[in-house]
């Protein structure tokens, strides 16, 4: 599509007259002679204090937002308590399916099929300890966005090893050109009197299991 | 119990100059009473997440200096963008106005094949009137973001960057629900969760069907051509990756040079806006992908003025706004006035600075929205010296002849001492009878153009001048 070149007022591309070429214009005059960026300080922290216990504090932060944790892989079966039917992506470990729920794989499932399902269970690329952030980045185990928004209970594995005290230390570890979702808590809305009230469009539930 | 909907703005003139708007939203307690409430919390809030940070003011030099090098290295960042995006499966347009934006949108929109759209919350939609121009094309666009739900179905305007609907209270809302929802529950009670409730179910089928979103964008990374979006409930995640096609609008100034910038950015934000540690959600996409979310993804690049904002060396630092409105909440005057009285999308002390430029000649009277008393500088996460632009934007701004008249006359006595100490000792003189009483609350024309919103204090019984003489004899 970025190929069309000419067209109606507003078609993509350049050109003389053009939108694109009128804007930039626009901005090397308005940028004449301005001074020149200031260097740009880095001074700020890229890490917790060494011996901060990163689990610890994740876990805080994931129960200080209404979230559920849960420790060890048994505890899956925990946190899928009262799904009948389990939505995972195809990729999902055997070790990790557990419980008597029915799990079924992400092929193509439709909107009113991922509607239908009790709950999501996926992994994550990271987890931020200090805002009790779990970041899906489309990668292993994860599935599509579309999984993991639907259903209304989301049951998100972390590994260890996932666990980053800080957000600057897990950034490097998501692909920056994949479709990315931050979840910090389950969805809440603080629109009503500024008071925060959890559970509005996205998944309602959400279950943390930490594999220690 | 319910009482009629009567939307704020109806009440408070748009097109009034600010003195007037404040002085009726002034005289509406209600409306005063939820401001106090709702920015008294936030404030707190705000204050405790920024405390935890050990290197916040750090985090606030570095966030300056980024965006002041986003707008140096404009065109070449807005390029670098286009072309990321473009590689990655995605359509840039670019706007140099509202009109050509919304143009653009509405004809994104009929190619889809569809008569409607889902909206995440986006200021520069608002900016653009974009429900607007949909309506009169006969395209539908349906809020989603719960506070613009309230303000749609209010037949309102936004108040608040962050929380549109931040000048009405729960019952109120309640009303709102249950009269223009069509479908709220039966017997809807004002706790706040059970509202969330009422517009999940009011929404959900939307969500799931929608052809169409329209989103903004709080940044856009030139490294990688990605754009992200910040928010709470996940109507802005079911906008994102529901609809087979999605246009974004988004402003130039929401550049940033790369993906690491957002470990910056994302501890000021949630922080200053919210006062959380990190919003619920946060979407980043790029171009599109295949067998996830949209299949036709569009970005608009969005001017409508913010060129002309850059070309002032002073004001341009208006552009590194992230939208956060934590200086609305500090803000002693919109804390009593609110948002409409502003009369532009950008109210408070941000909009102060940034309407008068987007839009010049129109609310030259927005400078003098404030008392300088910089609580704006000092919340601002970007660090947007704001009370040093309200100050250059007023030295630029017109002057009308009485004031002119004046400070000529004041410039004319000052300038020679002899004159100086003679209108001292006059003002000495002649304030005597009111020196008990401290202050002159009333003076004649031309001084009541003073008097009539402060009081003068009485000159002091010696000069300075005098005092200094008096001392070196």
């Amino acid at each position: 599509m970025s190929a069309r070149r000419s067209g109606p007022a507003g078609a993509p591309g350049g050109g003389p007259g053009s939108a694109r070429d009128e804007i930039l214009a626009r901005m090397r005059t308005a940028l004449e002679g301005a001074s020149p960026a200031p260097a740009v300080p880095r001074e700020y922290r890229r890490a917790l204090d060494a011996g901060t216990d990163v689990v610890a504090m994740l876990v805080d932060r994931l129960v200080d937002y209404k979230a559920n944790v849960h420790r060890g892989a048994a505890a899956i079966e925990d946190a899928l308590a009262g799904a009948r039917r389990v939505a995972v992506p195809a990729d999902l470990p055997a070790e990790w399916r557990r419980g008597g729920a029915e799990f079924v794989e992400d092929r193509g499932l439709t909107v009113e099929e991922l509607d239908g399902v009790d709950a999501v269970l996926t992994g994550c690329a990271a987890a931020v300890a200090v805002s009790g952030t779990i970041m899906l980045d489309a990668g292993e185990v994860q599935g599509r966005r579309a999984l993991t928004l639907v259903p209304d209970h989301h049951v998100v594995v972390v590994r260890r090893d996932q666990i980053w005290g800080h957000l600057a230390e897990a950034l490097p570890h998501l692909d920056p050109r994949a479709p990315q979702t931050w979840i910090s808590g389950p969805s809440a809305t603080s629109d009503i009197e500024l008071q925060r009230v959890e559970g509005v469009h996205g998944p309602r539930r959400l279950d943390v299991v930490i594999l220690d | 119990m319910s009482t009629d909907i009567v939307p704020a703005a109806s009440l408070i003139p748009a097109d009034a100059p600010f003195p007037k708007a404040a002085k009726v939203a002034l005289g509406m307690p209600q409306l005063r009473a939820n401001l106090a409430h709702a920015t008294g919390t936030i404030r707190g809030k705000r204050a405790k997440v920024a405390a935890e940070l050990d290197d916040w003011e750090q985090l606030r030099d570095t966030a300056a200096a980024i965006k002041a090098t986003v707008q140096r290295r404009l065109p070449e960042l807005a390029v670098e963008f286009e072309k990321h995006a473009t590689a990655a499966g995605a359509t840039v347009h670019w706007a140099r106005d509202a009109k050509e934006a919304n143009e653009i949108a509405a004809r994104l929109v009929r190619e889809a094949g569809a008569d409607e759209v889902v909206k995440v919350k986006s200021m520069a939609t608002q900016e653009i009137e974009l429900n607007e121009h949909f309506e009169a094309q006969g395209l539908k666009a349906f809020e989603t973001d719960l506070a613009e739900l309230i303000v749609q179905l209010a037949e309102d305007r936004p108040s608040h960057i962050l929380v549109p609907a931040i000048h009405y209270n729960r019952t109120q809302i309640r009303d709102i629900f249950d009269q223009r929802m069509g479908d709220a529950p039966a017997g809807l009670t004002d706790d706040p969760a059970a509202l969330a409730e009422a517009a999940r179910l009011h929404l959900r089928r939307r969500f799931l069907s929608a052809k169409v979103a329209v989103s903004g964008a709080n940044f856009a990374v030139a490294e990688t051509g990605s754009l992200v979006v910040v928010e709470s409930e996940g109507n802005g995640r079911m906008c994102l990756t529901m609809p087979e096609t999605l246009i974004s609008i988004v402003g130039i100034e929401k550049l940033l040079p790369s993906f690491a910038d957002l470990e910056v950015f994302m501890q000021l934000l949630p922080r200053s806006s919210t006062g959380e540690r990190m919003n619920p959600y946060t979407s980043v996409w790029t171009g599109a992908r295949e067998g996830d979310g949209p299949r036709d993804v569009h970005v608009i690049l969005l001017d409508n003025g913010r060129t002309t904002v850059l070309a002032d060396e002073t004001g341009r630092q208006a552009l590194s706004c992230i939208r956060c409105s934590a200086c609305l909440n500090v803000c002693p005057v919109y804390e009593r006035t609110g948002g409409h009285a502003y009369g532009h999308v950008y109210p408070g002390p941000i909009g102060a600075i940034l309407a008068p430029q987007l839009e010049p000649g129109r609310h030259d009277d927005l400078p003098y929205a404030s008392s300088l008393c910089g609580a704006c500088y000092e919340v601002c996460p970007v660090k947007i010296n704001i009370p040093e632009v309200l100050v250059h934007l007023r030295q630029q701004g017109p002057h009308e002849a009485g004031e002119r008249a004046a400070m000529g006359a004041a410039e004319a006595v000052m300038s020679r001492p002899r004159l100086w100490r003679a209108a001292l000792r006059a003002a000495r003189i002649g304030s005597m009878p009111w020196r008990r009483k401290g202050f002159l609350g009333r003076l004649p024309f031309p001084g009541s153009k003073w008097t009539v919103s402060r009081d003068l204090p009485v000159p002091p019984k010696e000069s300075f001048r005098d005092w200094w003489k008096e001392r070196e004899r």
